[in-house]
């Protein structure tokens, strides 16, 4: 496909991971203005992605002893990146995984305390196949990716998973644990900074009682679920630094335990409502579907901000905004992103090809590069930008390019078999396929003299095989493509 | 917290690298590595329970107020007691340390922090790698050193162990290597057993990096790390082929360890290493007293792999080019929570470990009885205050190891009343 569509390019990069030639020219067809409103309002289409999985046409997923996303965590990445690569809704996968980022949790941890089976079913069962209808993190990230942000954080506060990553779980009266209440402020909501550090004491006593139990003990269907102990929490007045009321008043007052969840309901809300949050959550969007290199328009966050508190919290017009504001359209702000490797990967999948491959393969390098999914380094999340990148980690995505492009050999040599007649065709060829900035006039000759080193050029299937695949190493594996 | 990308715009100078040709690398690493001294930078992430690690078991109150966690006096390795006449005691699962404190290589440096304390990780991380508790952003304090050093720098004069490259290394003109492994840090080619075709992809790669386009900050930031892969790869494949004397243990700790060993062995020319190790946020669980414990589970990892890579260096004969030196982002509160663990604290404990080290303990030991009298406690005598300002323990790795300049590299004079150590 001839690269005529940059700005549809730029759109599936931003609002998903990228596409293949197909998608590209499906998306282009339908204009950009629908192409936009496709995938925002992404609950008109229907979400059969999973039914593909294993089917012939699709990227392959490797089934140890069956494959069981909802209890093995290593299927349940393997699932989430045939997601990524194969989604009709990818808008919905990239806010996932900007949830998972900024709700960041980590299975390690509760693997640690419950086995990887409950991890697993915490951080990634789907309902339907849960025997106890559990609903995991990442579904629960999926349902609310461009939901009201209140009721995500209220749904985080009581998610099982971030009870155990946070502490919350034993988090008692007279004995309170400040871990949920203090990145509650610093990192889902206000930010460091914001706040002192009584307000972290009074958040841990709001959320007394917030604790799990076990829902039908050992049987099958048993799970862990939120359960409010009321005999757990504290009744005094709490007290913050900044307003918890409409009316200005900054004190929890004293209630009944039984009455005294409303405490933590009353506390989500205010901080969802804090001056500060509005455009904290707007500077991190711009970053990640905009631009992270230049700072960003203050003007527009301030406008995302206003429309996020206009909106009673509500993610998706903020999202509109953002997506047909000028900067976002702006050339200019193209490649002006450091891929995460999720979607780097995912990208070089849909562009390079992916017949015979499993996203199995994928799951190593993705560590090396420095972002295993469900694995985040803490609960701030992976550390973004130019962090992604350091010797190892650029090895990694080379030697990820590699064996891509290995793996590629036969299906690269016969798409570009009759396309191409000279290195220069053949270079032409990948530089299209693969959707790379521009690469500058060295690098490309760089690249005709890969494909004319070692032999006359003959255009032979041996050669094509060779030298396809080996372009596209370089080229997925050059800091060009690294830039989304 | 701070990312390099908020360090980027926060106008530091553009991120570049002065590589030298690779002809000149030898050369280069011999000069800057005459001193051949190094320095291994050691983070335990999480925040450092210090009263788990250096136990005062004289004091009633840490029993009252550790009523789950608190180690009895019989178990803790009682090492002696401080200037303050406190009695002291390393957690019992230490027993490599302890025999490297008795051959009087072990430093401990108790209650080291700042004023007003972050007990935020990130912000936390970010001070104590800064040294700045002002204002946590820009280069590393070691990145600073760094700095100092004349261009051209070898590209391999830092080494992080770990993925990402810390915050404490990141420096304005000097990129450091970030090699989590060995064996993974290799150029693959599509095309890896036809004849010279893995040369040919390895030169249009070199080539291909070699672009650093001034008015694309990002692109050049990126293909910069690519160059630096390029420019120290096949020093490290040396290192690979270390086969140490001594067994380090199988985790990732012990491995990075013997990954910094067979780089100083090998000579390659790094100056600064760092290394991690994890899970000190030991807010549930902490069982201090569980042979199988979180904290007896991490005290078991740290002197595991410190106690080999110690035999190690003693054998080659480079204890006394080493230096180790470990912080954490903070210390934890003194009453357990109800979760058999701590939350985040202050002041914490510094372990300086080498063979230029003198051993023995420095600072003194909180008094953890509560009242307004206690100058030991902070935050209503809920978390042990700091008496040694962290930044005069580097300063005296600055002036005294790595014979840099405190003053410049820290921004101030740090030098009055630091623990000599060295």
């Amino acid at each position: 496909m001839a690269r005529s569509e940059p700005i549809i390019e730029h759109l599936l990069r931003r609002a998903g991971f990228g596409g293949s030639a197909e998608r590209l020219e499906a998306y282009a067809d339908l204009g950009y203005a629908t192409a936009l409103d496709r995938l925002i309002n992404y609950e008109q289409i229907y979400d059969g992605v999973d039914t593909h999985i294993g089917q012939p046409g699709y990227v392959g997923i490797t089934a140890r002893t069956g494959f069981a996303p909802s209890t093995n965590i290593a299927d349940s990445r393997q699932r989430w990146l045939f997601r990524m690569i194969h989604t009709e809704r990818p808008l919905q996968e990239k806010m996932a995984l900007f949830w998972h980022n900024h709700f960041a949790t980590a299975y390690s941890k509760i693997n640690g305390v419950y086995g990887p089976i409950e991890a697993t079913r915490m951080l990634a069962a789907k309902p339907s196949e849960d025997p106890g209808g559990v609903r995991g993190q990442l579904e629960l990230f999926r349902a609310h990716a461009t939901g009201n942000f209140r009721d995500l954080l209220i749904a985080v506060a009581k998610d099982p998973a971030i009870l155990v990553w946070l502490d919350g779980r034993t988090n008692v009266k007279g004995k309170p644990q400040e871990n949920f209440a203090r990145e509650l402020m610093e990192l889902f909501t206000m930010g460091v900074g914001t706040f002192p550090e009584a307000d972290v004491y009074a958040g841990a006593r709001v959320f007394t009682g917030w604790n799990l139990t076990r829902v039908n003990g050992a049987a099958t269907n048993g799970y862990y679920a939120f359960f409010y102990n009321s005999r757990e929490h504290e009744t005094s007045a709490k007290e913050f630094s900044f307003p918890i009321y409409k009316n200005g008043s900054k004190v929890i007052p004293v209630r009944s335990a039984t009455d005294g969840m409303q405490d933590g309901l009353d506390l989500l809300n205010a901080v969802a409502a804090h001056p500060a949050t509005g455009p904290r959550l707007s500077r991190k969007l711009y970053q990640y579907f905009v631009n992270e290199v230049d700072p960003p328009d203050a003007g527009l966050i301030a406008d995302m901000a206003r429309i996020y508190y206009q909106n009673n919290f509500e993610i998706k017009p903020v999202l509109i905004r953002l997506f047909t504001s000028s900067q976002f359209v702006d050339p200019a702000n193209y490649f002006k992103r450091y891929s995460w490797p999720a979607e780097f990967v995912a990208r070089a999948i849909n562009e390079v090809g992916w017949a015979g491959f499993s996203v199995n393969d994928a799951l190593n390098p993705m560590i090396t590069m420095g972002q295993q999914l469900f694995e985040p380094p803490d609960v701030a999340g992976w550390d973004l930008g130019e962090s992604w990148f350091t010797s190892g980690a650029m090895l990694a995505r080379m030697n990820f390019a590699a064996q891509l492009a290995t793996n590629q050999k036969f299906a690269l040599r016969d798409a570009s078999r009759g396309v191409v007649r000279s290195p220069e065709s053949l270079v032409s060829w990948a530089l299209d396929r693969l959707t790379a900035a521009s690469f500058p006039t060295d690098s490309y000759n760089a690249l005709i003299d890969y494909v004319r080193a070692g032999g006359s050029w003959t255009g032979s299937d041996t050669q094509l095989s060779m030298k396809a695949s080996g372009l596209a190493h370089l080229i997925v594996g050059s800091g060009e493509y690294q830039l989304v | 917290m701070l990312t390099r990308r908020e360090f980027i715009r926060d106008g530091v100078a553009a991120f570049t690298f002065s590589f030298a040709a690779p002809a000149f690398l030898s050369d280069l690493a011999r000069a800057q590595g005459s001193a051949r001294r190094n320095l291994v930078v050691l983070y335990l992430s999480g925040g450092n329970d210090a009263l788990s690690m250096l136990i005062p078991y004289t004091d009633q109150q840490y029993y009252a107020r550790r009523q789950v966690l608190a180690i009895p006096a019989a178990q803790v390795l009682q090492i002696g007691r401080d200037s303050a006449g406190n009695a002291l005691g390393l957690n019992p699962r230490l027993t490599g340390l302890r025999s490297i404190y008795d051959a009087g290589r072990l430093a401990l440096i108790q209650r080291t922090g700042y004023e007003n304390s972050s007990r935020s990780h990130f912000q936390g991380t970010d001070i104590w790698s800064t040294a700045n508790p002002r204002s946590s952003t820009g280069p590393g304090w070691l990145g600073r050193y760094l700095d100092t050093i004349p261009s051209p720098v070898d590209p391999l004069i830092g080494w992080s162990t770990t993925r990402d490259v810390p915050h404490v290394l990141l420096a304005d003109q000097v990129g450091i290597a970030a090699i989590p492994s060995i064996s993974g840090y290799s150029f693959a080619s599509p095309n890896q057993n036809v004849g010279s075709e893995p040369l040919y992809a390895r030169q249009a790669a070199v080539r291909i990096a070699s672009h650093v386009p001034v008015d694309m900050p990002h692109l050049s930031f990126v293909n910069a790390t690519a160059q630096q892969a390029f420019a120290t790869l096949d020093r490290v494949a040396q290192v690979g082929t270390y086969r140490p004397a001594v067994t380090y243990p199988p985790n990732g700790f012990g491995q990075a360890l013997q990954a910094v060993a067979g780089a100083m062995v090998g000579g390659v020319g790094t100056r600064i290493f760092f290394v991690q190790t994890g899970g000190y946020d030991t807010h549930s669980g902490q069982n201090t007293n569980q042979a199988n414990g979180a904290y007896t589970q991490l005290m078991a990892t740290l002197n595991d792999g410190m106690l080999a890579f110690y035999n190690d260096l003693v054998r080659q004969g480079l204890l006394g080019d080493t230096m180790v030196l470990q912080f954490s982002e903070f210390g934890r509160r003194i009453n357990e929570n109800a979760s058999a663990g701590t939350d985040h604290g202050a002041a914490s404990v510094m372990m300086v470990m080498g063979g230029g080290v003198r051993g023995g303990i420095y600072g003194t030991a909180p008094n953890l009885r509560i009242g307004s009298d206690n100058p030991t406690l902070e935050n209503s005598g809920n978390d042990v205050r700091y008496e040694t300002d962290f930044r005069s323990v580097y300063a005296r790795v600055v002036d005294q190891w790595l014979g840099g300049d405190s003053v410049q590299v820290l921004g101030a004079d740090f030098r009055t009343g630091a623990p000599q150590f060295v």
